[in-house]
């Protein structure tokens, strides 16, 4: 009836069981907050059924940063137990639940934290910079991001019944087989990622769809903000890598339910071919987070130097070639695969030739706060936090990719160090960047800056009392994904300097957390009243803050980059028209994205349990939701010129 | 800020059009990249028999023509439809649809029929990577096209029930890329599986 659901599920590790309690009490305690405020009527109608993309973003931005606090945890976890467990101390963590852990840090950090960030800013912001009142598709917008929250529900789920895989985040076979992984642990990965995935693909489609279809007026392709055409090329990424993941996890579904013989090391299963095709997908996809964040920081670096971007045509070209160059380079994952020379050779050298158009853009944005009026904004502190420490992990990348350098690296922790210096110096702190950037045209106030500054201190320096010992450990030869070492390997000072470090990045997030507290308790004093706080020079700075439901009152007509500083030129020259506004088409709310990603949760869940007819079940629940939906005549609605009219006048009255 | 003096409503059904035949053709390509990936998987494992029997004593080549022959008709049927369609004749246009209907049920009869025989003779997709992979892709393709069935079907009742509604003409568009995408993948699927494995 059950499946291999049973009592036996729930955690008796009394560590596991601390992490459980707090996720369910976490959930009790947010259910009665919202039941004791009487909330729920407010939060089906203006949330979870919403299909706004500015509504949908903050969503993905709460739950990415939730994501965050449990990703970290998860790492302040590992570096506790890599200080204590040498030579007779085997730390406080068991072998299997750390392999747990450092799996779950990994999925969760790419998959559910930073992911969603970036699909928030998206949603936040390339409606607002192309000049459009939504996304393509509003509806798909609402079902992608419960199907994301649905994928990060299960991760969340395997804490609290059974237990997570214990792989390494990409879960290679024959390792996640059945033979070697028989728990749930993998079936909880396939079924979180996959769920997610098909979120992920949706979006991709959808904003490369937005981006093409709905720019405003006279905004040719060559006028188009840099954080647009990353993210852009950031979705072209998405829409040609995620079906591969897709069909990867699937196969290892197959392997894993129905006895296939895809990766499996026997009957002739290739499981070097998971690790080809895991990485078409993987190496692309960091370039899929990257670039939305560099297009952040070229924002950033244009609007605070109060210049335009140095370099805008090579920027784009730049962008362009890293998309696709990102497509060429996998197999540096695994030059010790035995490919032979002349494949790592390719690869090798096709890894070195990225270098060349980020160092363009390492230049481009250098040049543009050169001789600019930099205003030192938060923004900006990692803007310039970025640019040293990215700069930094992109040297370290071009050591990783000599093939015979490698064969050293490979597997140590002066990877591990690499990667998070690209991804924390790179994608974190460019998507906090957009998040303080972003943030008052979305609330209607701006970050309070001080604490916001004290957070960047404790990540930049917290991230090199974490990191540089950990690359010092990997050249003395630690591999990673171990629990215990040996007393005589003399690591032990340098992973506890490492694990100091982590603390301080944790009081980076502790603060920012304060800043967000502190800055919607004085919301009132932080107000943002122009619309425009960052003296701005995209098209999201011409409309309130925040930005009315339906974004432009008249939509604009483009004619340059940097459309609305343009305007605002022309517009201490002449007196502008008086809009004449119109009736504005909006999407309906609907609330069958979140039941189909509900149902789709169901299938997730009970696939992992091999509970067949409740799988079945949830099935035809998603195929009846899609039906009802695609069906529907009544999706849109108009908005009254009146309407708008009335709106406009309240929100320039308030200014 | 300046304004668009002639703003038409900027949502017209046109435009609405647009967007969801833009939108599922990118989508198309995506499921184009999926296929991509399977055959390569398949071109993969396909040496890896392991022994048991390969491609060309599994495969009845006259078999599989019947299934390709069904398929392509199926594909210039729809065609037909949306002839009908756009003179809007609604009987004609169900008419079609019913026989690509009958026809794609043919097909999808035809390769069950097919698996069902292999897995009773032993040959199942856990026999062997090589059957995995055969497994794998023709399945992939099968489901798809089951899908398109069901859709084909919802879409036929709900045509018959309001008649061509701009709603229902942008879905059938959608479906009819959808159809003879299938059918191209068939193709790939009939040359590099069978006729190559025929060799």
């Amino acid at each position: 009836m059950f499946g291999k659901l049973s009592l036996a599920a729930l955690p008796h590790d009394p560590i596991q069981g601390g992490g459980a309690a707090s996720i369910v009490l976490g959930v009790i305690a947010t259910l009665a907050a919202i039941t004791y405020f009487k909330k729920w009527t407010w939060l089906w109608k203006e949330w979870i059924t919403t299909v706004d993309h500015k509504k949908i973003g903050i969503m993905y931005i709460i739950v990415a940063l939730v994501m965050l606090l449990r990703g970290f945890s998860d790492a302040g976890m590992m570096r506790l137990q890599l200080a204590l467990s040498s030579g007779d101390n085997h730390g406080f963590l068991a072998p299997d639940h750390y392999n747990q852990i450092f799996t779950a840090h990994g999925v969760i950090m790419i998959f559910f934290m930073a992911m969603p960030l970036m699909f928030g800013l998206f949603n936040l912001v390339v409606p607002l910079q192309i000049g459009a009142r939504d996304v393509a598709f509003p509806f798909l917008n609402s079902l992608s991001f419960w199907l994301f929250v649905v994928g990060a529900g299960l991760v969340n789920m395997s804490l609290v019944v059974g237990e997570f895989a214990a792989t390494g985040w990409l879960a290679y076979p024959p390792l996640s087989e059945t033979n070697y992984s028989p728990g749930v642990g993998v079936d909880y990965y396939i079924w979180a990622i996959q769920i997610s995935g098909i979120g992920s693909l949706i979006t991709g489609i959808n904003f490369f769809a937005t981006i093409m279809k709905m720019r405003a007026p006279g905004m040719t392709m060559m006028k188009m903000p840099i954080f647009t055409w990353t993210a852009l090329c950031s979705n072209i990424l998405v829409m040609m890598v995620f079906p591969v993941l897709t069909v990867t996890l699937g196969m290892l579904f197959m392997d894993r339910y129905f006895g296939f013989h895809f990766f499996t090391s026997d009957l002739g299963g290739n499981a070097m071919m998971y690790v080809n095709l895991i990485w078409v997908w993987g190496h692309p996809e960091v370039y899929i987070l990257v670039l939305p964040a560099f297009g952040i920081f070229s924002e950033v670096a244009a609007t605070f130097a109060q210049k335009k971007l140095f370099g805008y045509n090579s920027m784009v070209w730049a962008t362009a070639a890293i998309t696709i160059l990102s497509m060429l380079v996998w197999a540096h994952h695994f030059f010790t695969m035995g490919a032979g020379g002349n494949v790592n050779a390719v690869f090798g050298i096709a890894t070195m030739i990225i270098s060349i158009p980020t160092g363009v853009k390492i230049f481009n944005w250098l040049f543009t706060l050169f001789r600019g009026r930099i205003i030192f904004g938060t923004p900006v502190f990692w803007l310039l936090g970025f640019l040293l420490t990215f700069t930094l992990g992109g040297m370290t990348g071009v050591m990783l990719s000599v093939p015979a350098a490698d064969f050293q690296f490979h597997n140590s922790m002066f990877l591990i160090a690499h990667f998070h210096n690209t991804i924390i110096g790179g994608v974190v702190f460019g998507y906090f960047a957009g998040f303080v950037y972003w943030f008052p045209k979305v609330m209607g106030f701006k970050l309070y800056e001080p604490l916001g500054k004290i957070a960047f201190a404790h990540w930049i320096v917290g991230f090199f009392v974490t990191f540089v010992p950990l690359y010092i450990v990997g050249l003395m030869g630690m591999t990673r994904r171990i629990s215990h070492y040996d007393a005589a390997s003399g690591w032990q000072p340098l992973l506890i300097v490492s694990m100091f470090g982590v603390m301080i990045i944790g009081g980076g997030v502790a603060f920012q957390l304060l800043q967000i507290a502190y800055s919607v308790w004085k919301r009132k004093e932080l107000a943002d009243t122009t619309g425009d706080p960052w003296n701005g020079r995209t098209l999201e700075w011409s409309i309130p803050s925040p930005a009315p439901f339906y974004n432009f009152a008249v939509i604009p007509q483009v004619s340059t980059r940097d459309a609305f500083w343009e305007q605002k030129q022309q517009r201490a020259l002449r007196t502008p028209d008086a809009p004449v506004y119109h009736d504005i088409h909006m999407p309906r709310n609907s609330a069958i994205g979140f039941m189909i990603a509900m149902c789709a949760g169901l299938v997730g869940f009970s696939m992992v349990w091999h509970i067949a007819w409740l799988a079945a079940l949830g099935f035809l629940g998603v195929l009846g939701l899609i039906f009802v939906r695609s069906f529907d005549e009544d999706t849109e609605y108009y908005v009254p010129a009146a309407e708008v009219a009335r709106i406009e006048a309240k929100l320039s009255g308030s200014k | 800020m300046t304004s668009t003096t002639a703003n038409p409503l900027e949502h017209s059904h046109h435009e609405a059009d647009e967007k969801t035949s833009f939108g599922f053709w990118i989508y198309i390509m995506t499921d184009c990249l999926l296929f991509a990936t399977i055959f390569a998987v398949y071109a993969v494992l396909r040496p890896s028999t392991f022994g048991g029997p390969g491609p060309k004593e599994l495969f009845s080549l006259p078999y599989v023509l019947v299934e390709t022959f069904l398929l392509l008709t199926s594909s210039f049927t729809f065609g037909l439809a949306m002839l009908a369609q756009r003179k809007g004749n609604k009987s004609q246009l169900l008419a079609w649809m019913g026989v690509t209907f009958l026809l794609g049920l043919g097909f999808i009869g035809l390769e069950v029929n097919e698996f069902a025989h292999l897995i009773a003779e032993g040959n199942g997709p856990s026999r062997n990577a090589f059957l995995s992979g055969f497994f794998g892709l023709v399945g992939t393709h099968g489901l798809h096209v089951t899908f398109g069935l069901i859709w084909m079907g919802l879409l036929m009742v709900q045509i018959s029930k309001r008649g061509v509604t701009p709603l229902l003409s942008r879905k059938l568009n959608s479906l009819s890329l959808f159809w003879h995408f299938l059918d191209i993948i068939w193709v790939f699927v009939f040359t590099f599986v069978y006729l190559i494995g025929a060799l």
